[in-house]
């Protein structure tokens, strides 16, 4: 559904990982998964939405036209089983009209699966990226290959501000193009507990919330573990933080590394969250053991554990199949203005980049572009698109429509600041959140810390 | 073609099923007719040098030459373009984390084989004459057929915080305690974490240290407690003294475990909460940081700290196969 997804769901996978490595083993191989949309025939279900993807049906993609192309197409993406399903789903129009044969690999672990797939020099025609900061590796490095054939002013215009200048390399050609859009830093409420609605203000919302608080209830219900990539969510916490908070020069500052992570405006946002954290169900330990999946389970419980979760859209699939709640239980307001000159909305998406130059690779991003391929998948859920020109009216639920058209409408658009930044910076930004939450007092030392690794991984 | 060939895996795996053994022989037949044909006086002298190229071949390519490579490897940069001393190796000995994860092997170095051999030697010694012996022994060397990464996971759920899952929790709340974080509190979670291996491999250490001590005679035990020689007596001055190569064996591969360790720190904690090992590191520079300068500096400190307990290994086998 976003970034965040791809980081759960390589934790969540894990078991099946397990499972599968035992498999591959004896199956010899990476590309053991099948891609069933290849058959001829699978690809009924999408047949209705397939007619809109017609050749010349649309004038905001600039450039797809379908045409015979035959020969095949080797994919990598995150995306398995239900997803796996409705990507299918969104290529089938495509396969069919060029007659390509499309060999797609799901792989959770998309960034190790890339880098050993470079390192080894087998590489796919197309991949989905793990973020814009390996993308830019990766460009720096020549494999991955400059996408000069899209029409970027009509990509440009058809996505929110700012938002496809991200693909682009520093030499200014676009080496990623964004299909999937997310938004983050919604907070969400149980609707039979929390009647308030959606504070003007940060200063309100915690005002409010210290009224509505009855019993042992607390305000936040904060999880961030997740494997191997503990800690991620607290990153956007402080991302949503800084970015209302200081605003977005200092932010844009913080992420390309000229804005020190010794910063007072970036201690206040640890500060901040911390005051959260303080206020979170279970304690500080509870908040580190607890898969962030689950993290708002006690939400849902009678009486409730806490008022408020923040997390991305993509959560509410947890809220149903973690704490069993229905779609009438659960709702969201966007993070409030925490200072009113500095609103925005923090957000991210997912990437497809090129590594082989065929006449298939090209012809596929260009479909993936097509407002008409994603309405496909947005159609069948979990899916925003960061295409303006797919229809609101498609999405099948109220989350994903609220949240397409935030991230529509939105006039200051934000990145996650840790998937920009250089990888091993993301990484010991997670690490560092679990370092937090576990020794607050140590705040000092841990952004230190931070910074040294901000000037070590920032150098070649 | 070749990659037509490659498509169909069954057909390359009769190929490198029937083909490999072929070119090997077809070498071996090869070589004895150079022989046939070579001056009679260096016919001797050469045979076992051609008997041994193609070993020493694959021994080059797959192990001789990644060495060298990534030990060339840890005196560059980032990039790999240019030399830069022993930074990679200065970084290593001066950073926070990078010498907790040091802290953190030699605790492993020291409590998995202590641990392991420990109770190996106490399970293989207390059943050793009782009627249950292979149940128990079943039941103990079962979790070796379990992977690492399996282990990990099954120990995540019995570490888990919420007592409904864990059951270490659920055992600490039902005589009334508060649920711990077991993989938080330090320095506890290291040893934690450890536990997971010696539920691995207390089994293995159990097996061979059972098979040693059945390959001590009757004869000198009963010698020893007809002289009057007590049940500890016999434990310490016999067995122990006639188990010692064994255990040896058993400890040194326990350790050249301990010094690999990965699996469990990865798949448990990622090395948070000051739990990180050497091995995870050597990953994590590898793979999340991009630094393969840095990761082939913690590869070789790695096998300089493995080499000596492969040599005490290798030195124990020799004398062995001396004696018999």
């Amino acid at each position: 559904m976003e970034e965040r997804t791809i980081r759960w769901r390589r934790t969540a996978g894990l078991i099946a990982a397990i499972a599968l490595i035992a498999a591959a083993c004896g199956g010899g191989g990476g590309s053991a998964e099948p891609a069933e949309s290849t058959a001829p025939g699978a690809s009924a279900a999408s047949a209705e939405p397939g007619a809109s993807a017609e050749p010349g049906a649309s004038e905001a993609t600039g450039g797809f036209a379908c045409e015979e192309l035959g020969g095949e197409v080797t994919v990598y993406a995150t995306w398995t089983g239900a997803e796996q399903d409705n990507f299918d789903a969104m290529m089938a129009p495509w396969l069919e009209c060029t007659g390509t044969t499309m060999n797609y690999t799901g792989q959770r672990d998309l960034a190790g699966a890339l880098t050993a797939a470079i390192a080894g020099g087998n590489l796919p025609d197309v991949a989905g990226l793990p973020g814009p900061g390996l993308m830019q590796q990766w460009y720096a490095d020549g494999t991955l290959l400059p996408l000069d054939f899209v029409d970027f002013a009509a990509y440009e215009a058809a996505t929110p501000p700012g938002f496809a200048a991200l693909g682009k390399a520093p030499d200014g050609k676009l080496a990623g193009i964004f299909t999937k859009g997310a938004v983050k830093g919604l907070i969400w409420y149980n609707t039979g507990v929390w009647t308030g609605g959606a504070p003007a203000s940060w200063d309100e919302l915690k005002t409010a919330a210290a009224a509505a608080l009855t019993g042992d209830e607390k305000t936040w219900c904060i999880g961030v573990e997740s494997g191997g990539d503990s800690g991620w969510p607290g990153t956007d916490w402080i991302e949503d933080i800084v970015l209302r908070q200081a605003g977005t020069a200092v932010y844009d500052g913080w992420v390309a590394g000229t804005t020190p992570w010794t910063d007072p405006a970036i201690k206040a946002a640890f500060q901040e969250f911390g005051t959260a954290v303080e206020n979170a169900y279970g304690g500080s330990d509870y908040v580190n053991a607890t898969a962030f999946g689950k993290a708002a389970n006690p939400m849902f419980t009678d009486p409730p554990g806490c008022l408020f979760h923040h997390q991305a859209s993509f959560i509410t699939t947890f809220f149903e199949s973690e704490a069993g709640a229905t779609a009438d239980q659960f709702d969201f307001f966007p993070f409030p203005d925490i200072d009113p000159a500095n609103s925005g909305v923090t957000g991210g998406g997912d990437l497809f980049g090129m590594f082989n130059d065929t006449p298939q690779a090209q012809s596929m991003i260009q479909y993936l572009l097509t407002p008409e391929a994603q309405q496909i998948w947005v159609e069948k859920g979990g899916f925003i698109s960061a295409n303006k020109n797919v229809p609101l009216e498609a999405y099948p639920d109220e989350v994903s429509r609220k949240s397409a058209e935030i991230l529509a409408n939105a006039e200051t658009f934000r990145f996650d600041a840790g998937d920009l930044m250089p990888s091993a910076l993301s990484a010991a930004f997670f690490d560092a959140i679990v370092s937090y939450v576990d020794n607050p007092a140590e705040l000092d030392a841990i952004l230190a810390d931070l910074e040294a690794e901000s000037v070590d991984s920032r150098q070649q | 073609m070749f990659d037509a060939l490659l498509d169909n895996k069954l057909l390359a795996a009769i190929v490198v099923i029937v083909a490999v053994p072929l070119v090997l022989i077809g070498y071996i037949l090869l070589v004895e007719a150079v022989l046939r044909r070579a001056p009679r006086r260096w016919a001797p002298g050469l045979r076992p040098w051609l008997w041994l190229a193609p070993a020493l071949t694959f021994l080059g390519v797959f192990l001789v030459y990644p060495t060298i490579a990534t030990i060339i490897r840890s005196f560059q940069n980032r990039r790999g373009n240019d030399f830069v001393g022993l930074d990679n190796y200065a970084w290593f000995f001066s950073q926070n984390d990078t010498l907790i994860a040091l802290r953190n092997n030699v605790l492993w170095v020291i409590l998995l084989p202590l641990l392991v051999v420990g109770l190996g030697l106490l399970v293989a010694v207390l059943v050793d004459r009782v009627r249950y012996e292979s149940t128990v022994k079943s039941i103990i060397f079962l979790p070796l057929a379990i992977s690492f990464v399996a282990a990990a996971v099954i120990w995540r759920f019995m570490y888990e915080l919420d007592p409904n899952i864990g059951t270490m929790n659920a055992i600490v709340t039902a005589a009334g305690g508060d649920p711990v974080a077991w993989l938080i509190e330090q320095p506890w979670n290291n040893l934690f974490l450890i536990l997971v291996g010696v539920w691995l491999l207390t089994g293995f250490a159990m097996v061979i240290l059972s098979a040693g001590l059945k390959g001590i005679s009757a004869e000198l035990l009963e010698a020893a407690r007809v002289d009057g020689a007590n049940e500890l007596q016999v434990f310490r001055r016999i067995v122990l003294p006639l188990l010692a190569p064994t255990i040896a064996v058993v400890a040194t591969t326990v350790i050249i475990y301990a010094l690999k360790t990965f699996d469990v720190v990865y798949t448990m904690t990622n090395g948070n909460f000051d739990t990180n090992v050497i091995a995870n590191l050597m990953y994590q520079e590898l793979f999340v940081g991009g630094q393969p300068g840095r990761s082939a500096a913690i590869a070789v400190i790695l096998f300089l700290a493995i080499v000596p307990v492969m040599y005490v290994n290798i030195q124990r086998f020799r004398q062995q196969e001396a004696i018999r």
